[in-house]
């Protein structure tokens, strides 16, 4: 009788709850009954992953903000005072610095997955959008959160990629001071960057999140095939290839989960510095208004489209250079109309195009961070037009692309 | 799904290949070893008397380098603690800067995260490389660091050293200049002495950089075998669940 009451006291509750606010609903909208495709791969461990990073991000960013001090006098001592005086504020912050890189690592890979199976054709153009102003945000984010430090890299490469916007014919200049609030990077920029990094990004980065996945869940889950799961449905509307998220994909986050966390919690534990790409040796110096470092690298996630901006002779077309090579990435759903989604289907032309586009990024990455002699900006501006030679490619290649059949259901 | 691994992996080679690139003058290994409690403590001992005079580590107290280095609160205050004070306070220096900008034509860097900016080899050759040099006003220049604004403080115990410059002819009749530098005036310690209180010194200033760095490696070892264990759990967990799937 016992267990009887508490079950109708439970289901008193909920049955409260939900005359009120849709709970339940909630939970079997995008969870027990939001029906996912069962042949995921691999590459789609990231998408959990990436909100997993940004809860990370959020939590340790908390602890953080209550000992550090945005102010250019206290700044750099205020992230050793957390690093030595607060308790386990190393672990803190090796946590929030290592969780930025593997962010981008993870959001790099999955933004893969989108493009080798098709995930932003129709009908997720909208999920490959929201998806591509979370990625732009991510890289605000974390360009302003490297300025918090004060060391003499967040400084400089602030520096470098403010006076960018000093590029722009006509109100560059006045633009550039505008956002810098002073002739300098100085403490005013610091503030509004501080103000920025833990507030207004992160709200818009969460809107955004929801955004995503609310699109996700509305047209469902792409998979390796490129096959859509609702149109082969049971007699009661469920997905004949579709299984409940929750619990089989919860199940299955969870080994994803683990095997993240032994790869991030090496790096934390083991390698904070990941040998100057994670945290930079002159960022251990502090801000010096005065000294300019002879090698200003901005951190690797940003490296590829630096190194385009750096290919092109004159600023202000490298500058429009390198936000074509982020806006192109938009553009993909209307690029490629080619109907068969997953590479896996695709010609040979294709793969061909996918690798090439790869092994540009990954270039134009390393050449980021490489001093700008004439060989490697010949080899930058190689790669630049490989990179932007794909979404040209793209346009063709469904014409004479000779696809092969996809199958009508998933292939496991 | 190991063919998906091995491209990823691919992909990610040429930045580890190419991280590894160093530049300009070749360093001595430091070769420090952070778990020598001893060496650390002589290290203290040589960073108090010959650099704290100048130098601040503004951002270290001296209580939580006793407590680390296995030295008591009582032996710190009164043989390592030279201007009096707190043993809670931060190791910082007297010097007023503009004397210090007047006397050395720049101000002397803190040094609490030196290590971590310079690197341990950096550190470790740059205070072995001083050699007279009259055309300075310091008297001494340094290989690592030309036209360095710090006088070799370390002179008593190294000594002295003279340039030797060779010129070097390569297969195509290119000509480098080789310095090598030549003990002229011995110091209060053999050379091997001199490295090895360098190399302590040097393994301190590793320490300094990073107080919780043994700390984070035990915490490490333990957090990744809870993870381990974690995952074994996690996956037969979802073999049961995906036991359904067809």
């Amino acid at each position: 009788m016992a267990g009887n009451t508490s079950e109708k006291w439970q289901g008193g509750l909920l049955g409260w709850i939900d005359a009120r606010f849709p709970l339940s609903s909630m939970w079997y909208d995008h969870l027990a009954r939001y029906y996912a495709p069962k042949n995921f791969n691999f590459w789609y461990y990231f998408g959990s992953l990436a909100l997993m990073v940004l809860v990370l991000q959020i939590i340790t960013g908390i602890w953080l903000t209550m000992n550090y001090k945005p102010d250019a006098t206290l700044a750099f001592n205020s992230v050793e005072y957390i690093m030595r005086d607060v308790n386990w504020g190393w672990l803190i912050r090796y946590m929030h610095s290592t969780g930025a890189s593997f962010f981008f690592i993870v959001v790099y890979l999955h933004m893969f997955r989108g493009l080798i199976y098709g995930s932003f054709k129709k009908p997720r153009e909208l999920i490959w959008i929201f998806g591509m102003i979370i990625y732009v945000c991510l890289m605000a984010e974390a360009f302003m959160g490297y300025l918090l430090p004060w060391g003499q890299m967040s400084y400089w490469g602030a520096q470098v990629i403010i006076s960018l916007f000093g590029a722009i014919p006509g109100i560059g200049d006045s633009l550039a001071l505008w956002i810098r609030g002073d002739f300098v990077i100085a403490d005013a920029t610091l503030n509004r960057f501080f103000a920025f990094h833990v507030i207004a990004v992160p709200i818009v980065l969460l809107a955004l999140v929801v955004l995503h996945i609310l699109a996700l869940h509305e047209v469902g889950s792409n998979n390796p095939d490129g096959v859509e799961i609702k149109k082969n449905k049971d007699a009661n509307g469920i997905p004949l290839d579709g299984i409940p998220f929750h619990p089989y994909y919860t199940v299955k986050d969870i080994v994803g989960v683990a095997v993240f966390l032994i790869v991030f919690c090496s790096v934390v534990f083991f390698m904070p510095e990941m040998g100057g790409w994670f945290l930079e040796r002159d960022n251990f110096i502090p801000a010096d208004p005065l000294k300019t470092p002879v090698h200003i690298v901005p951190l690797w996630y940003f490296t590829p489209f630096y190194a385009v901006l750096r290919a092109v002779p004159d600023k202000f077309l490298g500058v429009v250079a390198m936000g074509a090579a982020i806006f192109a990435l938009f553009l993909l759903p209307w690029l490629d109309r080619s109907p068969v989604k997953s590479i896996r289907y695709r010609g040979t032309v294709y793969k061909i195009a996918v690798a090439v586009f790869v092994v540009s990024f990954v270039a134009l990455g390393y050449l980021g961070t490489q001093p700008a002699t004439p060989v490697m900006t010949n080899f930058a501006r190689l790669f630049s037009l490989l990179y932007f030679g794909f979404f040209a490619a793209l346009l063709i290649i469904p014409s004479f692309e000779k696809t092969k059949p996809v199958p009508d259901r998933v292939t496991s | 799904m190991k063919k998906q691994l091995f491209v990823l992996l691919l992909a990610l080679a040429p930045a580890w290949a190419f991280a590894a690139g160093g530049e300009g003058i070749h360093l001595d290994k430091a070769n420090i070893d952070p778990t020598n409690t001893q060496s650390l403590q002589r290290g203290a001992r040589l960073f108090v008397n010959y650099c704290l005079s100048c130098h601040s580590a503004s951002l270290m107290r001296y209580e939580r380098m006793g407590k680390d280095l296995g030295i008591s609160e009582q032996l710190v205050s009164e043989n390592l603690m030279f201007t009096g004070g707190k043993v809670g306070e931060l190791m910082t220096v007297a010097t007023a800067p503009a004397d210090a900008k007047e006397w050395f034509g720049t101000v002397p860097p803190d040094l609490t995260v030196i290590a971590r900016a310079r690197g341990v080899d950096w550190l470790y050759t740059y205070l072995r490389s001083f050699y007279l040099d009259d055309s300075r006003h310091i008297g001494v220049n340094n290989l690592v660091f030309p036209d360095v604004g710090m006088p070799h403080v370390l002179w008593e115990l190294q000594g002295w050293q003279e340039p030797i410059i060779t010129t070097v002819k390569d297969h195509e009749g290119k000509e480098t200049k080789v310095v090598d530098l030549e003990l002229v005036e011995p110091g209060l310690l053999t050379p091997k002495e001199y490295d090895r209180a360098v190399r302590d010194l040097v393994n301190f200033l590793d320490y300094m950089g990073e107080p919780a760095k043994h700390e984070r490696r035990a915490l490490g070892v333990k957090v990744l075998m809870f993870l381990f264990l974690f995952l074994v759990l996690a996956y037969l967990l979802k073999r049961e669940y995906w036991k359904d799937v067809h």
